[in-house]
């Protein structure tokens, strides 16, 4: 439909829009309305199908969750809510809640016969719009479009206002506390994410105010600046008129610093949810630019929430933030993010992986945190709690707490890589991945190379790449999600990311593994990270052991790919700023992604450059996931040697870890079963 | 007149059908979802719904054979079973199968067993009700 591919930006898009314009049952709404139902049962769906077709709904149904999801992807604007059941042979309902949720924002109805509250919580967690107990009614059908008007509401809304109105959180549409998937649903940076996938570009999500307005770039520096006014102003208090007063910077908008206050705040909700459940895993690798704005916000956010909840220092959180957060849609810990299907920030498991090589790394030499794509560096303190915090999983953030902080475990998103910024290297571009592991076990491939090839690219400038990309968590079959901004791999070298040129992209793509929580925006943050020495500290010669890795990754999960865009956004900005040789990397990614291919479908790979610190991401982020990468030490294998034949996970972790001379925790658990993660509430 | 009679016997069954409990109010849902562009609706989510919990009670049979029973399976196919039966309208069985789960969550087997006789039981008296019913309503609108 004609919905306008950019959905917060331009229009509500949706049905709403789509088919009043185009549809000749436009007036009719909510006639025509495009429903597609899945149930694995055969006479529930009948039954549906011919209530919702008797409501005048336009109805496509589907009896497994894969048929649904491609469906959904082959047509992204082709339906307007979604009606699962719960419970399903090939997927669990609440899995796919969470892809389309990261994927494609659309309202979600669950049903199911089960009643238990734990289970109508849960739905609402994972960010439901509705929940319908079986038998349905034809009553209870007759009022869904209710839901796509809301939805469509909030998000034009946000669009319009750019950004939350008031601290927050204009758009959650559904549950306010949402959860990260519902956060991710709702629209901040979904539509952002939508957006991304689309147009892979533009639109922040942050963007909302207008599109005219240039897109704020969420510096390490702002960022710290924003933190340190949230914290004198007090989480509970801070404002974003306040804040923007205390921050004092000009031509930032209270809109920004809203959108900015909302992102962060997710990401505290994240954090504090995760630290329940796992400790941390997300490393949110953003490897974008800063103008990424939203993303790095993200990033941002969750460096500051970790440095809130203590455990990164809040210089490193900021940096890590300022590189270019990823977006921390995730609510605190809950992995849906999937997000995720994953989300941006599902580069959680990979993360967890990640982190735990990183931390290694970081710890010698400002290795890659955790965080993929952001070199911070961390502290062996960090790499270690950060690999414990893999081993919870499920989206788990990884936190590499600047030096000094540990991350613990509770760094939902955000892997603070920022650390090494410090040390080494100006802002990388901070690949906030987020741990969106739990979701993102597949983010994989798909997922992993655009956001490689952005990552790499860009940087920076994948921001708008990679939000998306990384917001597939979970299923990446498609590489959609990995818009990572990986894509702009073109433009690494010498982004804004210092990341350093593909390398850092390249490791994302082929991660595979770390897609799953690449999907957490590798934002590179392109300026953010001044030093994505990350990498290049790490071993910057091994390329390979970085392609291999990610490699291995992405097969493994998509989301792992994802995270290890992340990484490699933020490698390659690290490197770039380095100096470091993107073309090592590109000839490495290139054949790790193409071994990845599985998991990486792009070939963005080439555009990754020096392999070695994505490697080193990669590694990191593998250590960090809790990819079921073995935490063996990719080390600078060379291609070679990381290419395992399957790029098992456990050969790219030991590539990674081996580098990392990290312990490596492999994590090999991640499940990623999009709940697994931690901490869904349940 | 045929035609009166045989209305009049749908209308008799149908109402003794809810009256003892065999349907509820589902099955009226299901009832009013048919129409002339779907005639036989109901009768197609009837035969849909016999072919489709025969496969059930199998998995749930050999569930039930197997040993050690594995309870969280049994309870997963009873939940499948329910939702199914629910759907259209079928009050004893989902009451059974209601029974059936609580047996399942206590991981009593002998009463998994026992309370899985009489599932099938139910599921097996309302087969042959609705048949005879479904094929007066046919019969009555031919007729008419």
């Amino acid at each position: 439909m004609n919905v306008s591919s950019v959905k917060g930006s331009m229009s509500i898009s949706s049905s709403t829009s789509t088919w009043k314009a185009g549809d000749t049952i436009s007036d009719q709404f909510p006639a025509g309305l495009r429903v597609l139902v899945v149930d694995d049962d055969p006479t529930c769906l009948m039954i549906l199908e011919k209530m919702l077709i008797a409501c005048l709904y336009k109805v496509t149904k589907c009896n497994r969750a894969e048929t649904a999801l491609s469906k959904l992807r082959e047509n992204k604007n082709g339906y307007d809510i979604v009606l699962s059941d719960v419970h399903m042979p090939d997927m669990d309902g609440f899995k796919l809640l969470e892809h389309i949720g990261l994927e494609m924002d659309l309202p979600v109805i669950m049903m199911s016969a089960d009643d238990g509250k734990q289970v109508v919580m849960k739905g609402v967690t994972h960010g439901a719009c509705d929940y319908l107990i079986k038998p349905v009614r034809i009553e209870a059908l007759k009022n869904i479009w209710q839901h796509v008007v809301r939805k469509r509401k909030n998000e034009w809304k946000e669009f319009e206002q750019s950004g939350s109105v008031e601290e927050g959180d204009r758009q959650p549409k559904q549950s306010d506390d949402a959860d990260y998937s519902s956060s991710a649903n709702e629209g901040n940076w979904k539509g952002s994410k939508k957006r991304k996938d689309e147009e892979e570009e533009t639109d922040e999500r942050d963007d909302t105010s207008t599109l005219k307005k240039p897109r704020v770039v969420w510096s390490v520096e702002l960022h710290q600046q924003f933190v340190a006014a949230v914290n004198q102003l007090g989480i509970d208090k801070a404002v974003p008129k306040k804040i923007l007063e205390l921050m004092n910077v000009p031509g930032l908008t209270r809109e920004n610093v809203a959108s900015h206050l909302q992102k962060y705040r997710l990401y505290l909700r994240r954090l504090s949810g995760v630290s329940q459940h796992q400790s941390n895993l997300s490393t949110i690798i953003s490897a974008q630019d800063p103008t990424f704005g939203s993303l790095s916000s993200l990033s941002g956010l969750d460096l500051q929430t970790l440095a809130a909840t203590g455990q990164l220092p809040a210089q490193s959180l900021a940096r890590l933030q300022a590189a270019g957060l990823g977006r921390a849609t995730a609510k605190s810990g809950i992995p849906i993010t999937l997000v995720d299907q994953r989300n941006i920030f599902s580069f959680e498991n990979p993360k967890l992986r990640f982190g735990e090589g990183q931390q290694q790394h970081m710890t010698n030499k400002q290795q890659v945190n955790l965080l993929h794509g952001i070199p911070t560096t961390m502290e062996p303190k960090q790499l270690v709690s950060l690999r414990h915090a893999a081993q919870s999983i499920g989206n788990m953030n990884m936190q590499v707490p600047p030096h000094g902080a540990q991350s613990s475990q509770n760094n939902p998103l955000l892997m603070q890589m920022g650390q090494q910024q410090q040390q080494q290297q100006q802002s990388r571009g901070q690949i906030l991945v987020d741990s969106t592991i739990n979701h993102a076990p597949r983010l994989s491939s798909s997922m992993g190379q655009p956001i490689l090839s952005n990552g790499i690219a860009t940087n920076v400038s994948s921001r708008n790449g990679i939000p998306e990309n990384i917001r597939a968590p979970g299923y990446s079959q498609t590489p959609s999600m990995l818009n990572f901004p990986m894509n702009h791999a073109s433009e690494l070298p010498g982004n804004s990311f210092a990341l350093g040129s593909t390398p850092g992209v390249s490791i994302l793509t082929s991660k595979g593994a770390f897609q799953e929580d690449v999907n957490s925006e590798i934002k590179g943050s392109g300026g953010l990270m001044p030093s994505y020495d990350v990498f290049n500290d790490l071993d910057q010669h091994k390329p390979q052991s970085w392609e291999l890795q990610n490699v291995g990754m992405a097969f493994d999960t998509s989301q792992h790919s994802n995270s290890l865009q992340g990484n490699l956004d933020l490698t390659q900005s690290a490197l770039g700023q380095q100096g470091f040789s993107s073309g090592q990397m590109n000839g490495h990614n290139r054949s790790a992604a193409v071994a990845s291919k599985a998991m990486f479908s792009t070939g963005d790979v080439k555009e990754l450059g020096s392999a070695q610190n994505v490697n080193q991401h990669l590694n990191n982020l593998l250590v960090d996931n809790t990819i079921r990468v073995k935490s063996e030490r990719v080390c600078d294998t060379s291609p070679a040697n990381i290419f395992p034949d399957h790029f098992g996970q456990d050969d790219l972790m030991s590539a990674l870890l081996k580098q990392q001379e990290s312990v490596a925790s492999s994590e090999n658990e991640f499940d990623f079963d999009g709940y697994s993660m931690n901490n869904i509430p349940v | 007149m045929d035609r009166n009679r045989l209305h009049n016997q749908v209308a008799s069954m149908r109402r003794s059908l809810f009256d003892q409990g065999y349907l509820d109010d589902q099955f009226i849902q299901l009832e009013e979802l048919q129409d002339d562009t779907n005639p036989n609706f109901v009768q197609e989510v009837v035969t849909l719904f016999y072919n489709d919990s025969t496969r059930l009670i199998q998995n749930i049979e050999q569930a039930l054979n197997s040993r050690p029973i594995e309870f969280c399976k049994l309870d997963d196919y009873m939940h499948q079973f329910k939702g199914s039966s629910s759907s259209i309208g079928a009050k004893k069985v989902t009451n059974e199968c209601t029974a059936f789960r609580e047996y399942c969550n206590a991981e009593n087997a002998e009463g998994c067993i026992r309370s899985f006789q009489q599932v099938k039981q139910e599921h097996a008296i309302l087969k042959r009700k609705l048949e005879v019913y479904l094929q007066t309503v046919r019969q009555a609108s031919q007729t008419a």
